[in-house]
């Protein structure tokens, strides 16, 4: 643990050592690229500014992710019950991922508004397929000498998933969801560029465009701060929820 | 419906004290089973006598885990006659009174030992109750007691399927169809599992199908080999003493080398069978 926090520690140095040579080389052009300590600064002069539009993106992002995962779930449920399912939702979601987000966000504005509704929509339309997927997929897996087992001691079909075939796909859901983690962030900001009064993307678009470089620079850090926290901290719930993973 | 179920009496002493009815005998009838075309097994009647283990031996390929499969009420991916049934003495379905046991030890990895042993019953929606006392029981006879919380991903190969049998043995069913169970441990294990089990499943109806000659005349009170195509059964063996026979029990070498010739011949008609098919 000692160790991990050490080698953290000196990756975290390097890439601020990194940053500060690129300043240099660049011309110390800080109306290109800030120096560490600009940001820094920019940081903490301007941190009742952030602080309030990171909340606003921090809540669609969380809400994003739990309606979109929910979402998700249902539909890799249904899916793998009913073959009716498979033949009219599997297509629909497959043509939903066709379709960039990007294309889609100006319309979800117009419909939704500039408000949360619209960002979440879209963190919701980025998350939904990789798990719906990932969990499809391990629904189908489930060892088959399982569900032999299982059949052998007259389970009903609503035992074998209930008890065998959910538990079984938990692991895959899992490889979903961290997906689904890695990239509900996207969602939320493209949502906030497109069309907004309030989130990180929103200041970050709007300080780029008053030339407030170093804003924009601690705006990103904190989106990237509380986009790695939240990554870590469901990889951890995660693994802490199927202990046997580790196991085998 | 005549019920085999054995009522666990709870007792202070070793398990052997609630020793069950003598198993019924079990009749396997299959009047077809094909696959593209060619017949694995036709008008195949077999009677497996009760409260007896009747070891299963062949070739492979020619139907062994088949059989076991079409007792079970399993899917085996090809055509099954109509007529084929699997019933015990009287007529009764054999369905809902067998436990089986695989080579896979189909072991949940996310419930502890002690869930594992239980899931039949959670399965079938029904509360443990005193399956959890027998289930305990039984894991102290095995040797696993300490482990009954552990998850299966802790345990060795041999303890896993020690388990595997326990589980099969809260099951509590008359008749039990084992597929090659200790097929993947090492020889010292599987002589010890083969001993465990056949204390704990005496006088249960035991179908043993394995690929090992020496398990079948350690175990089995009658021998069967399956050969040629369609696959029937050779007359049976039938090596002298109660099982578990030991390794170098004079019955067991005496059996041994005709046991092997008839083997052989029957995976020379297997051969024929299919150049010929």
């Amino acid at each position: 643990m000692k160790g991990k926090i050490v080698t953290g520690l000196l990756v975290m140095a390097a890439l601020v050592a990194l940053w500060q040579g690129a300043y240099h080389l660049a011309g110390e052009r800080a109306y290109i690229l800030p120096s560490p300590w600009l940001t820094l600064t920019a940081l903490v002069e301007r941190w009742d500014l952030i602080a309030r539009h990171a909340w606003v993106t921090m809540v669609e992002i969380l809400l994003g992710l739990g309606l979109g995962a929910l979402l998700g779930g249902i539909a890799a449920l249904v899916i793998a019950l009913s073959p009716a399912a498979r033949r009219t939702l599997l297509p629909l979601l497959v043509i939903s991922q066709a379709v960039p987000v990007f294309a889609i966000a100006p319309l979800l504005v117009l419909w939704l508004g500039y408000g949360m509704s619209s960002k979440v929509a879209m963190a919701v339309l980025i998350i939904f397929f990789p798990v719906t997927a990932a969990f499809l997929d391990g629904l189908r897996r489930a060892d088959s000498a399982w569900i032999d087992m299982a059949q052998s001691m007259d389970a009903s079909p609503w035992a074998v998933l209930w008890r065998i075939r959910l538990p079984a796909a938990l692991p895959a859901l899992a490889s979903g969801l961290r997906v689904a983690t890695a990239v509900a962030p996207i969602g939320a900001i493209v949502g906030e560029w497109v069309g907004s009064s309030a989130g990180l993307g929103y200041l970050m678009l709007h300080a780029n465009a008053r030339m407030q470089v170093s804003l924009m620079f601690a705006a990103l850090f904190v989106l990237a701060l509380f986009s790695v926290s939240l990554y870590a901290l469901v990889d951890r719930g995660l693994r802490a929820a199927m202990p046997w993973q580790r196991e085998s | 419906m005549p019920r085999f179920d054995t009522p666990s009496t709870p007792t202070s002493g070793p398990l052997s004290d609630t020793a069950p009815p003598m198993g019924p005998a079990v009749h396997l009838r299959v009047d077809r089973l094909t696959y593209g075309g060619h017949d694995l097994f036709r008008d195949l009647d077999i009677d497996f006598p009760g409260g007896t283990w009747t070891c299963i031996l062949g070739p492979s390929g020619v139907g062994k885990s088949t059989l076991l499969r079409l007792a079970s009420g399993l899917d085996t991916g090809g055509e099954v006659g109509s007529a084929t049934s699997a019933t015990l003495t009287g007529g009764v379905p054999l369905a809902g009174h067998f436990a089986h046991m695989a080579q896979s030890d189909a072991l949940l990895p996310w419930l502890s030992v002690l869930e594992n042993c239980l899931i039949g019953h959670r399965l079938r929606g029904k509360v443990p109750g005193e399956a959890k006392d027998r289930a305990l029981a039984l894991l102290e006879d095995v040797g696993l007691i300490t482990r009954a919380k552990d998850r299966p991903g802790a345990l060795s190969g041999g303890m896993r399927q020690r388990v595997a049998l326990v589980r099969t043995l809260v099951e509590n069913r008359p008749v039990v169809l084992m597929d090659e169970p200790f097929s993947a441990l090492d020889p010292p294990t599987r002589l010890r599992l083969g001993d465990l089990a056949a204390r704990l499943l005496a006088r249960r109806t035991v179908l043993l199908v394995t690929h090992d000659p020496l398990e079948a005349l350690r175990l089995g009170h009658r021998v069967l080999v399956l050969g040629g195509r369609p696959a029937r059964p050779g007359e049976a063996m039938a090596p002298e003493g109660p099982p578990p026979r030991a390794v170098d029990a004079p019955t067991v070498l005496a059996h041994h080398g005709p046991l092997l010739t008839r083997l052989s011949q029957a995976l020379e008609s297997e051969d024929e069978g299919r150049s010929g098919a």
